[in-house]
């Protein structure tokens, strides 16, 4: 938009080298511009940058949720709300350690699951020799498109005591679990199942943001388990949709030279289709990323953060500190900080994923043996 | 150069108007912290309309409250309308950011503290004519810092629900409803058969809360200034009922595979359970098959206990017309009018004097109201929702847990907000 604006001035400054702009075929260019891009400078203000701007205001002071936080009597208190949430040593502080701990094992399945199965699925319905490939795009794209509230409550139908998925267990013979009622995490459950019910004495005495480190890695739990599968399911089928598109923009040259130097299936998946996908990689990734960092629908109408606590995520904490506690400030603390870890990630991902050259290792191994000097 | 700075100054233009324009867009919105105080004495008076907002049950409550209010409008000549409304916290946070909240509106116990510590609530309690009618533990329940803040509105306790057929069924009488915690825990013993628990009862404070008032325990004290989640009493509740929990005469609704209490209770997944009124409604609906009968909880160690839970008529400070909104919520809260909501759905008079009709009326469910003369309230400070919430996480773990090192988490936790 700028330089479109840019370039116009410029021309219409050339024919008048006084510098004046009332005169010429191009004046008032300038100001056209702005008018045209005003809507969208209004647009993205009112509701993006003004809301933003307040809000992070809003973690600095102490309003208390009555009258406009501009209002005189609001005072700036620094980092208060920051601290308390960081540092304060009490419930604030537990809770949201709990809500990072829950979250960042949410993130740690959930990302790498979606990503691997929606791939492993746009690969399965662009070959060629497969029938009604419409169908089973269709068919796995559903999920995405229907309203995650009601997921939600199909995932707690078939995830209930006397539902469905624990009916296929015991049919094969397994017990069935309390799915959304078990606070248990489960690298816990696998550890007690060798007989470890304690952690050393480092792990349970030392704590990170009030929780710890032994509770850190509890993993997460039965319930949180289940909300994991229901991510997957319902966001696979959009991440399919854009490895999809990748795929078909592979030219199948590459693929077909592959085949021609003897490359096996497999071997063609990863050293040739694979690093072609990396720019769509890096998209979902990154999507993935922020989704599962500010996961709120599925709590808010499925578990409310129980069992135990241990579905909160903060963007769920976020909301309850500040509707239903009225600690604004506290609420609006941990959305930025959220959001500084949603950077942080993508950034962090950004550098994983960055073009290098082919290491020496990699290049050796193209080389016929016996040439490696 | 020139050329440069016109450039800059058409961007710095169009940037203040656009400002400017976003400026008195918003305006309106977060205009005034208010024009009335918030303490006791005098109230705004205008023509405006009321708005009245509540957090409905359903249809039923719906209707019953928009006729009421209707009935009011027109004998008054104030105009005023009903909002139900689908998340009453966050729509009535919304209204107190933008200075524009509904003008009487459903308060929740552990929602007041909160509101009043900002300043959003109108303490009108003592302004009403018919104060000295409410149970005086409501008006306790409803004071912050000594200001008596709203009417109560409806109430109810906790009481024991016993399903009349598995009763008769393990051979039990009317001689055998318990009186004490042996009694209890016998009962359910020879109640407990197959996928049938004895009593199966929501795992979190609002339930256990029970036990902890019949053995002389509380979480905050009395006058609401003094933490003492960890006293012996609370203990050697959490230790009864983590027993029972133990030899599976007692269980949790949600280790059955119920929501909660009423449902495990309907599906006869426990013959007895721990509620307040509103699992009449419930059963009436679901499970109209089941038969049952309520009784009082049995005494503990130091006698009878039970919680109660109610909800006020919270009017807003910065309501333009407190006089009409007073005049409603006393017209609301009149024992007439109280025993219609009643008759209407369910709950059960906050005003004593409704009380005798009440129980004529309503002969099965006295012991709701008896519990009234015992009950106790849930705590009410800033920031104890958290506190009980974390409580209740607890909980869940209470059948391996240890109940000392519960209840001292909670002192410290409780510590940290009642000072």
């Amino acid at each position: 938009m700028t330089s479109t604006v840019d370039t116009a001035g410029k021309r219409a400054s050339a024919p008048s080298p006084g510098g004046s702009r009332s005169r010429g075929i191009h004046r008032g260019e300038g100001a056209a511009g702005w008018l045209f891009v005003l809507p969208v400078i209004l647009i993205l203000g009112i509701f993006l940058l003004i809301p933003v701007l307040m809000a992070l205001w809003v973690s600095f002071s102490d309003w208390s949720g009555r009258g406009s936080p501009l209002a005189p009597g609001v005072k700036f208190i620094g980092l208060d709300n920051y601290a308390q949430i960081t540092t304060g040593g009490g419930l604030q502080e537990r809770d949201f350690g709990t809500a990072l701990r829950n979250n960042a094992w949410y993130v740690v399945l959930v990302v790498p699951l979606q990503t691997a199965l929606s791939l492993f699925l746009a690969v399965l319905v662009s070959r060629r020799i497969l029938r009604a490939r419409g169908f089973f795009r269709t068919a796995f794209y559903f999920p995405s498109v229907t309203s995650s509230v009601a997921i939600t409550v199909l995932w707690l139908f078939l995830f209930s005591f006397a539902g469905p998925v624990n009916g296929i267990i015991q049919g094969l013979g397994g017990t069935g679990h309390n799915w959304f009622n078990d606070p248990r995490g489960i690298i816990h459950v696998a550890l007690g199942k060798v007989g470890i019910a304690n952690g050393p004495d480092w792990m349970v005495h030392n704590t990170f943001l009030g929780i710890s480190w032994w509770e850190w890695w509890a993993g997460p739990s039965v319930a949180m388990c289940a909300l994991i599968l229901l991510a997957v399911f319902t966001t696979s089928g959009t991440f399919m949709l854009l490895f999809i598109a990748a795929l078909q923009n592979i030219g199948y040259e590459l693929t077909e030279a592959g085949l021609m130097d003897g490359a096996n299936g497999w071997q063609r998946f990863w050293r040739i289709t694979l690093p072609q996908l990396r720019p769509t990689l890096f998209t979902v990734i990154t999507l993935g990323l922020i989704g599962c960092w500010q996961v709120f629908d599925q709590i808010y109408t499925g578990t409310k953060g129980g069992p135990a606590k241990t579905t909160v995520t903060p963007a769920y904490l976020s909301y309850t500190s500040a509707f239903q506690n009225q600690d604004w400030g506290m609420g609006a603390a941990i959305a930025f900080i959220l959001f500084v870890i949603i950077i942080a990630f993508t950034i962090f991902q950004r550098w994983a994923l960055r073009d290098r050259p082919v290491s020496k290792r990699r290049i050796r191994a193209y080389q016929p043996k016996g040439v490696r000097s | 150069m020139k050329r440069h700075t016109a450039r800059t100054l058409l961007a710095a233009g169009g940037t203040v108007t656009a400002a400017a324009l976003l400026l008195t867009g918003c305006g309106s919105g977060f205009s005034g912290g208010g024009t009335s105080s918030s303490g006791a004495g005098d109230l705004t008076s205008s023509k405006k309309a009321l708005t009245v907002m509540i957090g409905s049950s359903g249809d039923a409550e719906t209707k019953a409250v928009q006729d009421a209010v209707a009935a009011w409008s027109k004998e008054s000549g104030t105009k005023a309308s009903v909002v139900a409304a689908t998340d009453l916290a966050q729509q009535l946070s919304q209204g107190f950011a933008a200075s524009t909240p509904p003008d009487v509106f459903y308060l929740s116990t552990d929602q007041i503290a909160g509101y009043a510590s900002n300043g959003s609530l109108k303490a009108y309690g003592d302004m009403l004519k018919n104060k000295d009618d409410f149970y005086p533990s409501l008006v306790k329940n409803f004071t912050v810092d000594g200001k008596f803040y709203c009417a109560p509105k409806d109430f109810s306790t906790l009481q024991l629900i016993i399903n009349t057929d598995l009763w008769t069924k393990a051979g039990l009488t009317d001689a055998d409803i318990p009186t004490t915690w042996d009694q209890l825990a016998s009962v359910a013993k020879k109640l407990t058969t197959g996928t049938t628990k004895g009593l199966v009862f929501g795992g979190e404070y609002a339930r256990i809360g029970a036990f902890m008032a019949q053995a002389g325990g509380r979480l905050v004290s009395a006058d609401g200034k003094k933490a003492e989640a960890n006293s012996d009493a609370n203990v050697e509740a959490l230790t009864y009922v983590q027993q029972h929990l133990k030899d599976g005469t007692f269980a949790y609704a949600k280790d059955v595979g119920a929501g909660w209490g009423g449902e495990a209770f309907g599906k006869q997944l426990g013959a007895m359970t721990i509620e307040g009124n509103w699992i009449t409604g419930g059963l009436q609906s679901d499970f109209p098959n089941v038969k049952y009968k309520v009784a009082e909880l049995p005494a503990g160690p130091k006698g009878k206990g039970t919680l109660q839970f109610t909800n006020c008529w919270g009017m807003a400070a910065d309501s333009p017309n407190q006089k009409a909104a007073l005049d409603l919520i006393e017209y609301l809260t009149t024992a007439k009018q109280q025993l219609a909501f009643s008759k209407a759905f369910g709950p059960m008079p906050s005003v004593q004097s409704a009380a005798d009709t009440w129980k004529s009326d309503n002969s099965a469910l006295v012991p709701f109201l008896t519990g009234a003369d015992y009950a106790q309230g849930v705590p009410t400070t800033k920031g104890s929702a958290d506190v009980v919430t974390d409580f209740n996480s607890q909980l869940e773990g209470l059948k391996t847990g240890d109940p000392k090192a519960i209840l001292e988490s909670v002192q410290s936790n409780l510590e940290a907000i009642v000072k």
